[in-house]
């Protein structure tokens, strides 16, 4: 069997939901162990235990939590030393994205990143990532050992395999702190009542919605619906709406049950984020733009005006 | 202050991409220098601005990558370096880093900023490689870059907001499009870029050993794209019909 392993994102405590999904894949492609590093670390092999982690390796030392990148890469490289693993599974997430590209260089064996699924080929693996934004998909073979894939989130479903992980606690290896980069603050902007990676339903909008004075709507039709929103890359680098709220290649990766989206022309940028909705709604005024060929309902016309009365008709029709 | 700038050229993403018969991206079409990349450039400006010093550009591309230099000088650094050698194409993101990093480092910037990935390729594993074999830290996804003294202070995107981030000079930082909309060049931006250096470097006079390739392309394949449903005008009663289709999916 294969040795295979994940590496676990902890954010202040919590486990991130990427590192259930990556764990859902491993279990399919060999034994799985998984590294959990940082504030909460123990209470976390718990739970990954429950996801198919046979044993998780621990250290609950603040410098992970405190400094980007540098204690988690040292620490990670020592245990490949020791437990050669032949494949580590990363999240395609700001924060792995720092180890994995600094165990990398460490290690002098390179990765595979963005990828959308990973697969066993041939005594190794493969991983296929997006091409041009996503309209193609290439079929890379992973040839270095341990071969390091970083996979984009949402893209396994996770699921509980019922087992519980042995604890294993490890020596931070956290190298010279001075030379890392420290978190002093941390500052909440989005006040999300619900979190785009957990809603079920998704309003986003896009330039249509033409000012971020007219975000106040999807917020309505939101909370009518029980829905987040989200937008698209170009209303975030205008300033509209902060970053956290981006949805796309540069932003966050959604797979809700139904995504709507308002005033957005669906360039691939956006469409990779988003394009494993079950159901997708698009109002454009364009007729032309690419959202509504993917779109299982499409409208033509102004985000503008529709919005308002569907948030209305929403309402009416739950009788609030 | 000196701040070294990456910088790469891309094909140009408004227009029909290709691959080549090894099933890489074709790179002889139109090019352009990467969006990301320019905000890179317009940090390293506004520090300059702020503090003096200069800004030198940095990329590893073929000779026609010059062109995206030159725009990277027009827009106002002040000289760049230029690798380029016909065994690098196709070069994986740990090679790429390696090379930028020997080029790099007899420059001993203070800082050195990069976008946080290429438009292109979207690994996004080279700066955190580069910050790795330049000994740096790395303060990273930042959508607002303050010098003080020698320390560097960055606004870092997360998913919930950001981070205050600090970090100890020489360091690297990348950049999102947080940091303002890149500046035009002038015309007299262009044409003092003409007389500026860019000093072209050999692989063989960085004295990197290539490893091997992180991967090999296996097959490329259209990706699976979703059918088009129903598509509407908006006579007046399209809320209603959303509202219908809401139900009948059952998320009203």
């Amino acid at each position: 069997m294969a040795k295979v392993w994940v590496a676990a994102e902890l954010n202040q405590g919590k486990v991130q939901s990427i590192s259930f999904e990556l764990l859902a894949k491993a279990r399919e492609l060999g034994d799985v162990e998984a590294i959990a590093l940082g504030k909460g670390a123990e209470a976390a092999a718990a739970e990954l235990g429950k996801h198919g982690a046979k044993k998780v390796y621990v250290s609950e030392d603040a410098a992970f939590d405190d400094y980007i990148g540098v204690p988690a890469a040292g620490t990670i490289e020592a245990l490949v030393k020791q437990g050669a693993p032949d494949l580590i599974l990363f999240g395609f997430t700001y924060d792995s994205r720092e180890v994995a590209g600094r165990l990398a260089a460490r290690l002098g064996v390179g990765q595979v990143s963005n990828a959308m699924d990973v697969s066993a080929e041939g005594g190794g693996f493969a991983a296929s990532v997006p091409y041009f934004g996503g309209a193609k998909v290439a079929t890379l073979k992973v040839l270095n050992k341990p071969a390091i894939v970083l996979v984009r989130p949402k893209s396994f479903e996770a699921s509980e395999a019922g087992g519980t992980a042995t604890i294993e606690k490890i020596e931070p290896q956290k190298g010279d702190l001075s030379r890392a980069a420290k978190i002093v603050d941390r500052v909440v902007e989005a006040g999300e009542k619900v979190k785009l990676e957990e809603a079920t339903i998704i309003v986003s909008g896009g330039r249509g919605m033409q000012g971020p004075e007219n975000f106040p709507l999807l917020e309505q039709l939101a909370d009518a619906l029980g829905a987040a929103v989200g937008a698209s890359r170009a209303v975030v680098d205008a300033g509209w709406v902060p970053y956290a709220m981006q949805v796309g290649q540069t932003g966050k990766s959604v797979r809700p049950t139904v995504y709507i989206a308002a005033g957005i022309s669906g360039a691939m940028q956006h469409t990779v984020g988003m394009k494993g909705s079950k159901f997708i709604v698009a109002i454009n005024k364009d007729a032309e733009a690419p959202i509504l060929k993917m779109a299982d309902l499409g409208v033509v016309g102004d985000a503008l005006k529709i919005v308002p009365k569907l948030t209305d008709a929403v309402k009416a029709k739950k009788g609030k | 202050m000196k701040i070294v700038v990456t910088v790469k050229q891309i094909p140009d993403p408004n227009a029909p991409q290709k691959l080549t018969s090894d099933n890489r991206l074709d790179r002889g079409g139109e090019a352009v220098l990467d969006p990301g990349d320019e905000y890179g450039v317009e940090a390293g400006l506004k520090l300059k601005e702020a503090h003096g010093g200069e800004v030198v550009l940095v990329s590893m591309g073929p000779a026609k990558a010059a062109d995206a230099i030159r725009k990277g000088l027009s827009m106002g650094a002040d000289r760049a370096i230029h690798v380029s050698d016909d065994s690098l194409a196709g070069a994986d993101a740990l090679l790429t880093a390696q090379i930028l990093a020997a080029a790099i480092k007899p420059e001993n910037p203070d800082l050195v900023i990069c976008g946080t990935e290429s438009t292109d390729g979207s690994t996004g594993m080279v700066p955190p490689m580069l910050a790795e074999l330049l000994g740096m830290p790395q303060a990273t996804f930042a959508k607002q870059v303050e010098v003080k003294g020698d320390k560097v202070s960055v606004h870092r995107q997360t998913n919930e907001g950001y981070e205050v981030v600090e970090a100890q000079a020489p360091a690297l930082v990348t950049v999102t499009a947080g940091v303002g909309e890149p500046r035009y060049a002038s015309l007299k931006g262009i044409m003092a870029a003409r007389s500026k250096e860019v000093k072209k470097v050999e692989l063989s006079a960085l004295g990197i050993e290539k490893g091997s390739p992180a991967e090999s392309v296996e097959g490329v394949a259209d990706a699976e794209t979703r059918k088009a449903g129903e598509v509407i005008e908006d006579d007046g009663n399209a809320a209603e019909r959303i509202l219908a289709f809401l139900v009948q999916v059952k998320a009203v």
